[in-house]
């Protein structure tokens, strides 16, 4: 019976999310995009591409049928490359939004629900980290650490989550004021399970909205990094790389520019569609319900 | 006339809930942080509530009641004084050591809407309370409570798995009222409940108050600024002026002989319905704001707006004065 009453809860949920996506359908377009994205991502090793042949009879070498999106300045087939940089730049974007939204989730509402001395250490902590030029912070820390993804995905992680921090901290300021977070209080419901139950779930749209751009940013982060020859590898690519890549030959093959840059917008705006979709779940109160 | 500097209520035997000299200010800090100025929302409350009675509390906005409720059930911490529940001194009593009170004590609260999570179901919101209050309970034995609560409280079973923005106004109040009725309280301080309700909904909800009263053998501290509505309810009601309460009586020992010049002024506010009688009655106003609660007026806090003040008012603050159980913090009491 038990099991029966919150399915039906859930079956609400989902209802709420179907009616968006047949209201918008750019909403759709997003899921199936990220999903063939996501699909691709992962059975890549399995298809027949080859990013790292190199073939210098065919360098910057147009569309064709044999290579899809044309070939690099070294020849490489660069439909390949692009798969095999979305696999980087995915991993990339969601690991390092992962890490930085958790980080700076828990830092802005422990600050925000303890108040006091708490918030003041918590927030000067977040104002030194933001107070120095990121960039920099970061290049000296990648210097201590192995070049790769793993140390990409940590570094950005690390030193991004200021912003989600204060964005959280503001809005549990408000939150906690509201009377049924008093009361929550006054019944003895301990701390964490007010910040879990109660806080999060109000903030929600914001650390919805924070979260998928900083996917976005995660990425041409990452981009920047590989430039500065502390990211991604040759011949390892990713679509930040190939992006800085293509500059200098943007007067011969511009789709090498393109189709990255195209790949990184679609995959940003998909990930908000998706964040609007996972915050209808999550708050009710935006469903098509209401508005009927 | 017996006069008595103590609020004494000697012949009420059972006494809930009572405030000895209770303060609660609020520090307001200046820009380097140093806290200079305090807001003495209730400052020196002495107060005594039996056991079934409805005590309803009046003022106008700004004046502390609300404050005063919320201290009394320790959900702000008091500055000063004293607070016993049902005889045991909970002033000072830890976070750990007050819940089993907060269980006997609840509030149902003005705003239907902010009291509510917007983000839980009926069955969420309701649980939670229960879950705190009764650790062992199981889960069939929660939701076998919360449908006899609703019931109560007259909310269909369907309201179970609904989200309070599926309700409206009335009914949210319902479903915070049936919050506070579930974990089977003693006292419940009802922070203006109606005030934010539509005026066909109040009469619902007070009448509901009052079954669910009767039926539980509740107390309640009933906290508004509608005067008729707190006659209908209560049994006594104070009256609450500047953080203090000026004036104790029973109901209609009040409304017809009001001995403190603010409450003759409050009730005469209230419209009268015959406009014959409206035209006979001299309407007493009173002049002027409430005063700041950061600087309250020295001796009688009333005496900026009273139009008897004299120079005793001025210096001196007047205690409660028991009058045949009608007590008022007037010095001229009796003569006018």
């Amino acid at each position: 019976m038990k099991k029966k009453k919150e399915s039906k809860s859930r079956e609400r949920r989902i209802d709420n999310v179907i009616a968006a996506l047949k209201k918008d359908k750019l909403c759709v377009f997003a899921i199936i995009y990220l999903a063939v994205l996501i699909i691709v991502s992962l059975i890549a090793p399995l298809l027949p591409l080859d990013p790292t042949t190199t073939d210098v009879s065919n360098m910057q070498g147009g569309i064709s049928a044999a290579h899809w999106f044309g070939t690099d300045e070294l020849g490489r087939d660069y439909f390949a490359r692009v798969i095999y940089g979305g696999r980087v730049s995915l991993l990339v974007g969601i690991l390092a939004m992962l890490a930085s939204a958790s980080i700076g989730i828990a830092v802005g509402t422990i600050a925000g629900y303890c108040g006091g001395l708490v918030d003041a250490v918590l927030m000067r902590l977040v104002d030194v980290l933001s107070s120095i030029p990121w960039l920099i912070l970061v290049t000296v820390v990648s210097l201590f650490m192995k070049r790769g993804i793993r140390s990409i995905i940590l570094v950005i992680g690390l030193f991004t989550w200021m912003g989600t921090a204060r964005l959280t901290r503001a809005e549990t300021l408000s939150l906690k004021e509201r009377e049924y977070i008093q009361y929550a209080k006054f019944m003895g419901v301990p701390m964490w399970n007010i910040i879990l139950f109660h806080i999060i779930p109000s903030a929600f749209p914001t650390i919805i909205i924070v979260a998928t751009t900083s996917i976005a940013d995660a990425i041409m982060t990452e981009s920047s990094l590989s430039f500065l020859g502390l990211g991604i590898v040759q011949p390892a690519s990713s679509w930040g790389s190939l992006l800085q890549k293509s500059q200098s030959y943007l007067q011969s093959s511009i789709h090498m520019a393109v189709i990255p840059g195209v790949l990184i917008i679609l995959t940003v705006f998909s990930f908000n569609k998706l964040g609007n979709l996972l915050r209808i779940y999550v708050e009710p109160r935006v469903s098509d319900g209401e508005q009927n | 006339m017996e006069n008595r500097e103590t609020p004494g209520q000697e012949d009420r035997q059972d006494i809930i809930l009572k405030a000895v000299d209770l303060k609660k200010y609020f520090a307001v800090r200046n820009f380097l942080g140093t806290s200079k100025h305090y807001v003495k929302a209730v400052d020196g409350v002495n107060l005594e509530i039996a056991r079934g009675e409805c005590f309803g509390l009046v003022g106008e906005s700004g004046c502390g009641k609300s404050t005063l409720g919320r201290t009394l059930i320790r959900m702000y911490e008091p500055t000063g004084g004293q607070i016993l529940f049902d005889g045991d001194d909970i002033t000072s009593k830890k976070k750990k050591e007050i819940l089993p009170y907060h269980k006997r004590m609840q509030i149902i609260f003005q705003d239907p809407y902010s009291a509510l999570d917007p983000h839980q179901n009926v069955r969420e919101i309701m649980s939670e309370p229960l879950r705190m209050s009764n650790p062992s309970m199981s889960r069939q034995e929660s939701n076998d409570k919360i449908m006899e609560i609703l019931e109560k409280v007259g909310l269909q079973k369907d309201a179970l798995e609904k989200y309070a923005y599926e309700f409206s106004g009335g009914q949210r109040q319902r479903i915070g009222i049936a919050r506070a009725l579930s974990v089977n309280p003693e006292f419940i301080m009802c922070d203006e409940p109606i005030s934010a309700l539509d005026v066909s909904i109040q009469a619902q909800v007070v009448n509901m108050l009052e079954d669910l009263q009767h039926e539980f053998g509740l107390t309640y501290l009933f906290v508004s600024h509608d005067l008729s509505m707190v006659r209908h309810i209560s049994d006594r009601i104070g009256v609450m002026y500047l953080g203090n309460i000026v004036e104790i009586a029973q109901k209609d020992e009040l409304y017809d002989n009001p001995l403190h010049p603010y409450t003759q002024a409050l009730l005469s506010a209230i419209p009268i319905a015959d406009p014959e009688r409206a035209k006979a009655s001299r309407r007493k106003t009173i002049e002027g704001d409430l005063p700041s609660p950061l600087n309250i007026p020295s001796g009688c806090r009333f005496h900026t707006r009273c139009p008897y003040a004299t120079e005793q008012c001025r210096g001196e603050d007047p205690q409660l004065r028991d009058f045949d159980g009608h007590q008022v913090a007037c010095h001229r009491a009796g003569e006018i």
